[in-house]
């Protein structure tokens, strides 16, 4: 059973959201989603500024096995990317909810948080996809 | 699914566990690039025993064989002489690649594909009888491949305490290309890595421990995902993503494994094969390379101004390039120019030649 972090939101299509507090929000891919992606080699960030809709493409992570599209789990205007991951997308498998974060956005709707998973949803969720 | 007497092992040892095929089998134990380097540089081990030894007996097996295989056994001498070829249907595509050993003067053995073992089998089993020749699916045995440079060095004592030291000792001083053994042990210097190494056949039943003395000697379990990028890099085909019953070998990189010469050998595929050539404009086969950020993957579109020219036959990311890197089947006229779509974007990629690792390095790479 992979980790999942209690004070985090997250999505069935396996992405975390952490809630800044201040209408902004971090985001990232879980770490059961890294352990079935694999060793990620690439990925496509979104950039600063991008108006992202709910549910719409954010970016892109590869794997050695791979290539799996990264979806935004709200609406809003991208603040920040994790420039780090362009050239150690790693980060990703090793830490998924610390340096391997993704982007942050700007919530247009800070209302969109409630429709997200808490951890125990979400633990069924993996626990459901691990069976 | 079908699971092979390794299964309980590979969960042990926590792999992650995919369908291949109609096998379960381990695509990881953790990290893939981290066991593609133990192969580069170290040694690692695969469980192949969804692969498939059949063994062909009788007086005229030899000549069963020249008439099936693309590639002339007549080159094989020596007992336990190893020849890479295709088998291909009448229209010159490739129903399988293999590996066929001279065992003896009438008893040959090949090693096939797990996913096209059943057609195989149903083929040969329909030409054998022509040929006097019996067909032993050797259910029986299970295989493991060790690879790497310090592969044979640290296999040795395993299949020692295991075979005998007999074999053991015949074993160390192989040659490339060449096995010792029988009908239960039989240790080959082949494999799919581009590393040098052993192909063991065993008794399913001394498999495990096999597989745990190995481990113990310090020969890390690899999945197929390594398996892939390190096959992928020594320039060495897969069977269905590089070839396959609508593919010429002439138009898969495989020119090499056709034996044309003697002219007055008959086998199946062989007309075909000499029409398409005559026809000429046959298409080409090469290595690309992405040289920005990305990963080529199988079937990925490539274009030589706005004109598709050909498509990647099996890509992925290459951990000793630490780029993408891909096979490809293109238009017999295309130039050097050309661009992969990826999800849209059309990408500048570099045509190499094959192979792009062999031994421990890069090799045949512009900078």
């Amino acid at each position: 059973m992979s980790y999942i972090p209690s004070d985090l939101l997250f999505t069935s299509s396996h992405e975390w959201i952490r809630d800044e507090g201040d209408d902004t929000v971090t985001i990232g891919i879980t770490d059961h989603a890294q352990e079935l992606l694999g060793d990620l080699v690439f990925i496509e960030l979104p950039e600063v500024g991008d108006t992202i809709e709910s549910g719409g493409e954010a970016g892109v992570v590869e794997s050695v096995k791979a290539a799996s599209d990264v979806f935004s789990p709200v609406s809003g205007e991208v603040i920040e990317v994790n420039e780090d991951l362009v050239d150690s997308p790693e980060l990703v498998n090793e830490q998924a909810y610390d340096n391997g974060w993704i982007y942050k956005i700007k919530l247009a709707d800070p209302a969109e948080l409630d429709g997200l998973l808490n951890a125990e949803a979400y633990t069924e969720v993996v626990e459901a996809d691990e069976h | 699914m079908k699971k092979t007497v390794l299964n309980q092992a590979h969960r042990d040892l926590k792999a992650r566990m995919v369908p291949f095929g109609d096998w379960d089998m381990p695509v990881n134990y953790g990290s893939q690039i981290e066991e593609h380097h133990a192969v580069r540089k170290d040694a690692g081990m695969f469980d192949v025993s969804h692969m498939q030894a059949v063994d062909l007996t009788g007086d005229r097996v030899r000549d069963l064989l020249r008439y099936l295989l693309a590639n002339d056994v007549a080159k094989l001498k020596d007992p336990g002489k190893a020849l890479y070829s295709c088998m291909l249907n009448e229209r010159g595509g490739v129903i399988d690649d293999l590996i066929v050993y001279y065992m003896r003067e009438d008893w040959f053995r090949l090693v096939v594909n797990a996913g096209t073992a059943e057609k195989d089998i149903q083929w040969l089993k329909q030409h054998a009888p022509d040929y006097a020749v019996s067909v032993r699916v050797r259910n029986d045995l299970a295989m493991i491949a060790v690879q790497g440079p310090n592969a044979r060095e640290k296999a040795i004592p395993a299949i020692e305490e295991f075979a005998g030291a007999e074999l053991s000792a015949e074993a160390a001083v192989l040659k490339p290309f060449n096995a010792a053994g029988g009908d239960s042990w039989f240790v080959g210097r082949t494999g799919y890595t581009g590393e040098d190494g052993f192909e063991v056949l065993m008794p399913q039943e001394q498999a495990e421990a096999f597989w745990n003395a190995l481990n113990a000697a310090g020969v890390r379990p690899c999945g197929l995902g390594a398996r892939d990028t390190l096959r992928l890099e020594a320039g060495m085909n897969l069977y269905g993503s590089d070839m396959d019953e609508e593919t010429l070998p002439l138009e898969a990189g495989l020119g090499w494994t056709l034996a044309f010469e003697p002219q007055d050998r008959d086998f199946v595929g062989r007309k075909a094969l000499e029409a398409r050539k005559a026809e000429g404009h046959l298409r080409k086969f090469t290595g690309l390379i992405l040289e920005g950020r990305g990963v080529l993957r199988d079937h990925q579109k490539l274009y030589e101004d706005d004109t598709e020219v050909g498509e990647i036959t099996s890509g992925g990311f290459s951990p000793t390039l630490e780029k993408a890197i891909a096979f490809a089947r293109i238009h017999a006229d295309a130039g050097e120019n050309l661009r992969v779509d990826i999800r849209g974007k059309k990408l500048p990629v570099k045509r190499v030649k094959l192979p792009f690792a062999r031994a421990g390095k890069a090799v045949n790479i512009p900078q």
